[in-house]
């Protein structure tokens, strides 16, 4: 830090006579007082600035925390979640992988969102697929694993914050689309998924879902999955948030129209991909 | 006799200033976020010295419950921040600023006889010129921690885009951490930076709102 200066300037001067040294400190005296007037007319101005600048900032603090909301976020924000999410998919690779582990790092799981797992999972259990053609189909688990089966450890992310090293076993969502979703399934177009008593329900892009570590799972850390991490059947996806790792999958619908998120109706991002 | 002099150029000021409400934004909406999973302490073993934090700050404060608002705001402002971030380091690199700053070979000796000199345990007076040594390791370190912060946040934001930058600061664990530690060196960059301010006194806080100190004639300033 600069050393405080002196309160008073120094203003004698040895070597000049007497009688010019009442002059000489005049002189500075005025000199000195010009200095006073100088920086205070420059602080007045400076913090004027300052002050309307801050009136700007509060004012805009204000504005944003007052805009109506769009699905429990006011909607500036929501502008920029979604501009964000374009960003992402516009300027990078949908195809990046998310890092895998090997079988050493595998931890348990962490019991969390217990939404639409209410009561036991149906034992005549199918899985319901619309939009891939005229008519609804219905999937038997033997059907479904009758697809290549496909293994991957991989860090599930809670958008709380914490983590899990899991170890899934499942098929490809990809080979699952192949087989049983549109012909030709348009990367921009849209995946929705509900649980059987649709009190869950997740929004993909097609992009994601098609992404080659996105597994329909039925089973976890070397077992079947466990009614509290979603048997029979749930969505594995190392590229979202935990939120879009739907449990007790009951209904997939293949559809043109970004559909429904539970999450992104109270506030989070629609996107939540890494 | 005494004279004004132009200390701090208008840009740094501006640069400055609008970081402050900035920075303590993404301070306050990582906290909204953090309490969603607040488990950091320092500590050794089950001994726990301080929890980040105790559930009565995040009353206190009101930051219960909204993780989703903290994201919100957190995605918003980390572009503004940035951007006034970026555009002060290019400002600083193209005006020669960055001459004052970043620390050279006297640097470190310099800063410690300035520690010593405040410390009250040397009477040798630090350099007149307008960064000492420590200011130059302190202000040239918060911009690398807010590139610190920068780099590690987009760690976490996009960990599968970024894996490898990921891999590198350690992981994803690891990278929200890292994200941690340097806001609380934010806070504490803040606290010594305030009683500092309030030590050099009026002319010198001036003169980061005016631009200009008023200097006696008779010192040679650099």
């Amino acid at each position: 830090m600069n050393e405080p200066q002196p309160a008073k300037p120094e203003i004698t001067e040895p070597s000049v006579p007497e009688a010019d040294e009442a002059v000489a400190a005049q002189t500075e005296s005025a000199a000195s007082q010009e200095v006073d007037r100088e920086i205070a007319r420059r602080t007045r101005r400076s913090l004027l600035v300052g002050g309307i600048a801050s009136l700007i900032g509060a004012g805009a603090w204000e504005w944003l925390r007052t805009r109506r909301d769009d699905d429990e976020v006011q909607w500036p924000f929501r502008l920029a979640l979604r501009a964000n999410d374009q960003l992402s998919r516009d300027y990078l690779s949908e195809t990046r992988l998310a890092r895998t582990f090997s079988l050493a790092d595998v931890e348990p799981p962490r019991r969390n969102g217990m939404y639409g797992l209410d009561g036991n999972p149906d034992p005549n259990w199918k899985l319901t697929v619309d939009g891939a053609s005229d008519d609804s189909t219905e999937l038997s688990m033997a059907e479904i694993k009758a697809l290549p089966k496909v293994e991957m450890i991989t860090e599930f992310k809670c958008i709380e914050g914490w983590s899990r090293i899991l170890h899934w076993g499942g098929v490809r969502f990809r080979d699952f689309a192949e087989k049983y979703g549109p012909d030709d399934l348009d990367p921009n177009s849209y995946v929705y998924i509900e649980t059987p008593d649709k009190q869950y329900y997740v929004g993909l892009d097609a992009a994601s879902a098609i992404h080659p570590q996105t597994l329909l799972a039925y089973e976890l850390n070397g077992k079947p999955l466990a009614v509290e991490n979603g048997a029979p059947l749930r969505l594995a996806i190392p590229l979202k948030y935990g939120i879009k790792n739907i449990k007790r999958i009951g209904r997939i619908e293949f559809t043109d129209h970004r559909p429904a998120d539970y999450w992104a109706e109270q506030g989070y991002d629609w996107y939540a991909g890494f | 006799m005494k004279r004004l002099e132009a200390k701090h150029p208008r840009a740094i000021r501006w640069f400055h200033w609008i970081n402050f409400p900035l920075l303590a934004i993404m301070i306050w909406s990582g906290l909204l976020i953090y309490w969603a999973n607040p488990v950091y302490r320092i500590g050794v073993g089950n001994f726990t010295l301080f929890h980040f934090f105790p559930e009565s700050f995040f009353t206190a404060l009101n930051l219960n419950q909204r993780l989703a608002d903290g994201m919100a705001w957190h995605f918003l402002f980390m572009w503004l921040f940035a951007i006034n971030g970026l555009a002060y380091v290019i400002y600083t690199a193209v005006s020669g600023e960055w001459r004052y700053l970043v620390p050279n070979r006297n640097t470190l000796r310099e800063a410690i006889q300035v520690t010593l000199y405040d410390l009250h345990l040397s009477k040798t007076h630090p350099p007149r010129r307008k960064f000492n040594g420590a200011q130059q390791i302190a202000y040239t370190s918060i911009i690398l921690m807010g590139v610190g912060s920068l780099i590690t946040g987009l760690a976490i934001w996009k960990s599968v885009q970024f894996a490898w930058l990921t891999s590198l600061l350690g992981g994803y664990r690891a990278a929200r951490m890292e994200h941690f530690v340097l806001t609380v060196g934010y806070v504490l960059f803040f606290l010594v930076h305030i009683a500092q301010v309030i030590r050099a006194g009026w002319n010198n806080m001036r003169s980061m709102i005016t631009g200009y100190e008023v200097v006696p004639t008779d010192e040679v300033t650099s």
